[in-house]
């Protein structure tokens, strides 16, 4: 056990080091540093002018070595310009005498994730304050979510083929068919609207970042976890369904067990092996819907982040985010597999 | 139970039972007309082919028929309640209280996910509403009477972690746990090795003595049937054709299709020369196509036009004989003591020269014991060890064993699909256990071909039949254009005895039958030499195995092929083989002709798979051998002789040698070999397994 | 003029859609008439929910068709015309000439364009490049998910990696990464259009060649002709004046696609592709342990022939139910795009930018991003009751 979590930490960081790399390749291409100087500098930059910025900036060495600089393994650079010396490991442009000798190595290994050049911030605190804010979005969107999503898909695949079934299954094939921004539009318009005039919750979620309400967090919230709803609810019942015609399901009806025990204690468990896997898995998905929601609804999360880190090509806070996005898939995954082998005893892991 | 008027009569009395089920556009009769009754004490066999409606007619008692099935028609009583009358909470009391059910699947009969101990004491938790540490005594208690070893550790586990068997005799136990008055058996045994199923069999047998409890033995397999019950119910396409007790059946029917049946099964009497077996012309009827009349009428061969099939046919007594019943109009007319109109032209075919030639083989495997991370334990699989025997032209090498004893992964060596891992195989003296299918030429590729097992399995699914073979010509460069391959192609269908319009078909259009003799055109298509055939007939039905194997043995005769003939089942293989080949993990244990291996002396386990394989004949006696356990798993062999942990004779060698080393190969006669330790003495103190009662 | 009254908007546009109801007509009852000679296709007419996922996806796509040739828009769906800024649904069009169509059926966008007419030509973007960029996806993630799940060991440990890979990376990650002005002119899309284009043509390659191989005489030439026709289709895709590749001369080359439709394209087979992948390998894992694909080894059949003659048309049923699916799914990535304003141009009717462009006044106006909502919607629905349909039907066999 302790082993195969070892190994699946193995892959996990050999997976993150290889998506981040891809991720500093992609934003390191010329057209993209270009566009950085042209927004931090000004878009009338001539190309020499571009080329002095980015070499000021440390953006014009070899690719592996800025990379081996961000991770922390290769000192951060230091280039001297006409008004001093710039360098990774502090901000902004200081004489070449004050220059702190005191750091050389700034990578992420060292604790430091680098600077923003949107905000203006460092990104380390910046990403954990919109982590924060998303997680509670999160919470909200899972304890809405997932006990509705499993009961919609018992109910439905207990008896199927019955009243229960099609209307519950209908409703799970509408959400799945419906992404967030679609559902998001139809509830702003149905329910926040001036032109429906109904007006029960409000259209931005802003608000809720300090002080969630009722009124101003439900939209979103529901908004996200419907979409995902009908997929683990049709999963469940698939799965539910399959169980029920089961040979020891039959056994077990023959035993004389009554129907509320069937589906209790001998179904349930069984039932419910799948549909696990699928919401660990979902939660990459999730990640879309909170993109998009926090979009939408203007609420400044994480989701929010990554549009403007990636809209503004801001290397080290979008770098940060993808870390943070895959690590969160990737120990999902394995809780995924961890609870897996825990739900299903056949698969032992050790 | 209830608060009805206390009911009484027989255990179960079915009358006239239809039951039907329903698609969206039609109705399809799955029983009709069935009437059956079972006494206290009393074990009733229910006999018939796969889709006969045998177990429906469980499920019916059961009242458990799904959404789409239904009574139709007639009665069910329990000791005299009528079963449809009950609510589902009275149904629900007798359900595993007083009628338990056993099937044919153990592993998919207990639930993956509960362990076993959970789902033993639900049952008198649930009926006699004891308390939780009384129902695990009561489990407990039943797990010994199952002969289950170390009940405590079987009460904690899960059933994936025990063997087959085992899951088996926890059906049992489950089933048992109410004391019921009825146990249906639903083929119980069909998934067991024959060894195994010996052993359960031998238990219901017992604990339905011990417990004073009725069964309903439904099973496909007559030779079962003959050890278990007392009477007996053969069901033809939804009907009951004959009942009566297994005496009057076995030997004296009076219905053409029991008559038949036994005709077309391998009896010890039986014989490939002078008494082949006799298959039933045509195929089973579907519930929608059945004829008008005697359902069984266009293969009878009696059949009368005008009187059979002209109107609905009763069951009537035999004449004398009030508890013989059967629905044959001509029962009085037919001569049941005429032989059979015998076309035994065969004669034996000539043995030539050696074909193949194998010398030493060896076959391991290597796993990664715990696939995850564990690198270092790699354990061996041994799978073939010091294999070696000679197969001639025209020969039938019969191997024979049961599951893990390599005779599967020796074909995929022979194949070409696996390399020896020591060895040597020479066919026609060319040594090929290192050439890989890739490298063979094409030659080689055609002439050793395999017949498999499972006829559903056998073709592609997406491919019409006549493509499948013509790819077979094309691959093995028979023909020079597509007319030739065409042409050759429709030769083959003839060849197998299969109309030229199959061609086109798609083998879901195909009956199981069919499509293995398909699979056998398709084998012979580059002129095979060598054919193995991995137990081409097990999963067929009976009346359907002997055209096939019939077939096959033409079909050999014709090409001078050397067949080996992979099979568990011991009758078959002693009706059609030449020789005989037993394999146990991975060993040849005893080689030689079939008289040789079929007469004593014995290699140990040769005689008690002999005394296990069921046989439908009164008059054949068997000396009553019993296996204890299991077969041991090819990854953790025993040590010494493989056969050791399960044998009866150990005992009657010294030293303990048995356990400690691997026993030489001994020649009995002339062609007659056994690894075995026993002394010469002990081989002469063997009696014949089977006799016939004349003899 | 005055507006019109809702009864008439709605027949105006149910009068404006005959074409589509014809083809409908016509489709429906000639294939309802041949159902039992139609295969999988006749079962989904015995099948309810089926046939009306399968209505909605048809009338979707004789929008689209009838849409690209002009047959059911009123108006042009980049015109503004002035005057008609978010107006409501029924306006007359002022300025209107006796020619033109007199109303915006479904009101005027922020931009004064029409909104029905955008909705429409939108359903045409929609059914050209999901089915499209999806078949593609199929085509990657069966070429490398039958050999990792036929032959297994370091080839499948090496594919699974990399195809885990993609799939723990966030999808509007990549997207924002990957469908930017800026990555584009690098080039580096048409790189990756490169590769996976590649992909049918390997495919259709060793289709053929492990078909044929036994009969040269037909094979050589099939495989030159077929191969050679891929080829130069292939080359006209990727090459494109102007970009990192090109190769063909402007007189060779069929069609260009601009920069900003390939890699939308791009993308989305990318996205698509691991999933693909999974579901193939474990296909081909299971049913490699068959007889039939036994009997295929002791045959001396190559590998491939296995994989995509004995395997692949065995695994139909559940791609087939899958690539229903997954065509909604791509729709919905599609939506995303436009939704975040990446890839197609801004003033592209397809529904994700439209229903960006109306959820900005969505406050107080409602018309403009509600129908390419319900368009998106339905169109997915139709998808996946389709996928359900033909699951049921497919198990019934």
């Amino acid at each position: 056990m302790g082993i195969f979590v070892l190994k699946r930490i193995g892959v996990m960081f050999l997976t993150a080091l290889c998506l981040t790399f891809v991720v500093f390749f992609i934003t390191n291409l010329y057209p993209n540093l270009e566009k950085i100087a042209k927004t931090q500098g000004n878009f009338r930059m001539s190309e020499a002018e571009v080329e002095r910025y980015l070499a000021a900036n440390g953006y014009s060495q070899p690719i592996l070595l800025k990379y081996a600089q961000w991770v922390g393994i290769a000192p951060g650079w230091i280039t001297e310009i006409d008004e001093g010396v710039r360098g990774r490991c502090f901000i902004g442009t200081v004489s070449s005498v004050e220059k702190p000798t005191s750091r050389q190595y700034c990578g992420v290994l060292q604790g430091y994730w680098g600077h923003s050049t949107v905000f203006k911030e460092d990104v380390g605190p910046l990403v954990i304050e919109r982590l924060a804010l998303t997680g509670k979005l999160m919470f909200w969107v899972l304890l809405l979510m997932l006990p509705s999503a499993l009961l919609v898909g018992v109910l439905a695949g207990m008896r199927e083929g019955s009243k229960t079934d099609r209307s519950l299954s209908a409703f799970s094939i509408v959400t799945t068919a419906t992404p967030e921004y679609v559902s998001g539009v139809i509830f702003i318009a149905v329910f926040a609207s001036s032109a429906v005039g109904l007006k029960w919750f409000k259209g931005t979620a802003t608000a809720a970042m300090e002080d969630a309400s009722f009124a101003n967090f439900f939209l979103p919230v529901f908004t996200i976890a419907l979409y995902g709803m009908g997929y683990i609810a049709r999963m469940t019942r698939a799965s539910m369904t399959e169980v029920m015609t089961a040979q020891f399901i039959r056994t077990a009806r023959l035993k004389g067990v009554s129907f509320r025990a069937i589906v209790l204690k001998h179904a349930l468990r069984n039932a419910l092996i799948a549909p696990f896997t699928v919401i660990m898995l979902q939660f990459p998905w999730l990640l879309n819907g909170v993109v998009i929601v926090e979009t939408l609804f203007n609420y400044k999360g994480f989701g929010w982040l990554l549009v403007q880190a990636a809209g503004n090509n801001d290397i080290e806070l979008l770098l940060a985010v993808s870390v943070v996005s895959v690590v969160v898939v990737l120990v999902t995954q394995l809780i995924s597999d961890i609870g897996y082998a825990f739900l299903n005893p056949r698969i032992a892991i050790s | 139970m209830s608060t009805q008027t206390p009911c009484s009569g027989p255990i179960l009395e079915i009358d006239k039972l239809s039951i039907s089920f329903f698609s969206r556009s039609r109705e399809n009769a799955a029983v009709s007309d069935f009437s059956l009754s079972i006494r206290s004490g009393e074990a009733v066999g229910l006999v018939g082919e796969s889709g006969c409606g045998k177990s429906t007619v469980a499920l019916g008692i059961m009242q458990d028929l799904g959404q789409n099935g239904r009574i139709v028609g007639g009665s069910i009583k329990f000791k005299g309640c009528d079963l449809q009358a009950m609510s589902a909470t009275e149904l629900r009391k007798i359900r595993g209280n007083e009628i338990a059910m056993i099937y044919q699947e153990p592993m998919a009969s207990l639930n993956p996910a509960m362990r076993v101990g959970e789902q033993l004491i639900e049952v008198p938790m649930i009926h006699d509403t004891v308390s939780r540490s009384e129902a695990i005594r009561r489990a407990r208690e039943v797990l010994i009477d199952v002969k289950l070893p170390d009940p405590e550790r079987i009460l904690r586990s899960y059933p994936h972690q025990i063997s087959g068997g085992q899951q088996q005799r926890i059906v049992i136990a489950m089933a048992l746990m109410s004391k019921p008055d009825l146990l249906i058996l639903d083929e119980p045994t069909t998934a067991l090795d024959v060894t195994v199923e010996a052993a359960v069999v031998d238990l219901v047998r017992e604990l339905g003595a011990k417990y004073g409890t009725s069964m309903l033995f439904i099973s496909h397999n007559l030779g079962l049937i003959l050890e278990t019950c007392d009477q007996v119910c053969v069901m033809y396409s939804g009907e009951a054709v004959e009942r009566g007790s297994v005496e009057d059946v076995f030997d004296a029917m009076r219905h053409p299709y029991t008559q038949a049946l036994f005709r077309s099964i391998p009896l010890p009497d039986a014989d490939k020369i002078s008494r082949p077996l006799v298959a039933i012309p045509g195929n089973f009827p579907l519930p929608h196509e059945r004829p008008p009349g005697c359902n069984f009428g266009p293969r009878c061969t009696y059949f009368e036009p005008g009187n059979c099939d002209s109107h609905q046919i009763p069951m009537a007594s035999v004449t004398n004989q009030t508890a013989h019943t059967t629905r044959c109009v001509r029962h009085d007319a037919i001569d049941w003591e005429a032989d059979v109109a015998s076309d035994a032209t065969g004669s034996q075919a000539k043995v030539g020269d050696v074909v193949l030639r194998i010398d030493d083989l060896k076959k391991y495997y290597e796993t990664a014991s715990n696939s995850l991370f564990s690198r270092d334990n790699k354990k061996v699989i041994k799978a073939n060890e010091t294999l070696s025997f000679e197969a001639r032209e025209s020969e039938t090498l019969a191997i024979v064993g049961e599951s893990g004893c390599g005779k599967s992964t020796f074909a995929k060596v022979l194949t070409g699909l696996e390399s020896a891992t020591g060895g040597k195989i020479y066919f026609d003296e060319r040594s090929i256990e290192k050439i890989p299918i890739a490298t063979r030429d094409k030659e080689t590729v055609g002439q050793i071909q395999m017949v498999f097992q499972n006829p559903f399995d056998t073709l592609n699914p997406s491919m019409s039949v006549g493509r499948q073979i013509i790819r077979a010509l094309e691959v093995f460069a028979v023909g020079s254009n597509d007319k030739d391959r065409r042409h050759k192609m429709l030769e083959l269908l003839d060849l197998v005895k299969l109309p030229r319009s199959f061609a086109e078909r798609m083998p879901r259009q195909l009956s199981g039958g069919q499509k293995q003799r398909v699979g056998i055109a398709r084998a012979f298509a580059g002129g095979a030499r060598v054919v193995v055939a991995d137990e081409p007939v097990s999963a067929l039905d009976v009346s359907v195995q002997a055209a096939v194997t019939d077939l096959l043995m033409e079909i050999q005769r014709e090409q001078k092929t050397t067949l080996l003939f992979i099979s568990h089942d011991l009758s078959i293989v002693r009706y059609l083989s030449d020789r005989v080949m037993v394999m146990y993990l991975g060993h040849v244990v005893e080689l030689g002709d079939t008289n040789q291996v079929f007469a004593p002396p014995y290699h140990p386990y040769t005689e008690a798979l002999l005394s296990a394989v069921p046989i439908a004949d009164t008059s054949v006696e068997k000396n009553h051998i019993v296996l204890d356990g299991e077969i041991p798993s090819a990854i953790n062999p025993p040590s010494g002789c493989p056969f050791q942990t399960r044998c009866h004779w150990k005992q009657a060698v010294q030293d303990n040698l048995c356990e400690h080393e691997v026993p030489p190969i001994r020649d009995l006669a002339p062609g007659h070999q056994v690894k075995c330790h026993l002394s010469t003495e002990k081989f002469a103190e063997m009696t014949p397994v089977i006799r016939l009662a004349g003899e | 003029m005055e507006p019109l009254s809702w009864g008439t908007i709605v027949g105006l546009i149910l009068w404006r859609l005959l074409p589509v109801w014809l083809a409908l007509a016509i489709l429906l009852s000639v294939s309802a008439f041949y159902k039992r000679r139609l295969g999988l296709y006749g079962k989904l007419y015995d099948s309810p929910i089926g046939l009306f996922g399968f209505s909605l996806v048809a009338f979707w796509v004789f929008v689209g068709l009838f849409g690209a040739f002009d047959l059911i828009i009123t108006h042009d769906p980049l015109t503004q015309i002035s005057g008609m800024k978010n107006k409501p649904p029924g306006t007359a069009v002022a300025s209107a000439s006796s020619d033109d169509f007199g109303y915006y059926l479904l009101g005027g966008d922020n931009l004064a364009r029409d909104v029905f007419s955008r909705v429409v030509k939108g359903a045409w973007i929609v059914i050209q490049i999901a089915p499209l960029a999806t078949l593609f996806a199929f085509m990657v993630g069966i070429t490398l998910g039958l050999p990792a799940g036929y032959f297994g060991r370091r080839l499948d440990v090496a594919l699974s990696f990399l195809s885990n890979l993609i799939l723990a990376f966030p999808v509007i990650l990549l997207f924002y990464l990957l469908v930017t002005p800026e990555v584009i002119a690098t080039g580096l899309p048409s790189y990756m259009a490169t590769v996976l284009f590649i992909f049918p043509i390997i495919f259709s390659a060793i289709l053929l060649n492990s078909r044929f191989h036994t009969r040269p005489k037909l094979r050589t030439p099939l495989l030159v002709v077929v191969l050679g026709l891929f080829l130069w289709l292939y080359t006209s895709l990727i090459s494109e004046p102007g970009s990192a590749i090109q190769i063909l001369p402007k007189f060779v080359d069929l069609f260009d696609i601009s920069g900003g439709v390939l890699v939308v394209f791009v993308s989305v087979v990318f996205v698509n592709a691991p999933t693909v992948f999974r579901i193939v390998r474990s296909l081909a894992l299971d049913i490699k342990t068959r007889d039939y694909v036994a009997a295929a080894q002791t045959r001396g059949e190559g590998s491939w022939y296995i994989m995509l003659w004995e395997i692949l048309p065995n695994a139909r049923g559940p791609l087939i139910v899958d690539f229903c699916l997954r065509i909604g799914y791509t729709i919905i990535l599609l939506g995303t795009l436009g939704f975040f304003g990446l890839g197609l141009p801004p003033e592209s009717p397809d529904w994700g930018t439209t229903i960006n462009g109306g959820r900005k006044l969505l406050s107080i106006y409602l018309h403009p991003a509600l129908p390419p909502a319900f368009a998106l919607l339905s169109l997915v629905l139709g998808l996946n009751l389709l996928a359900d349909g033909l699951r049921e039907e497919s198990l019934k066999d």
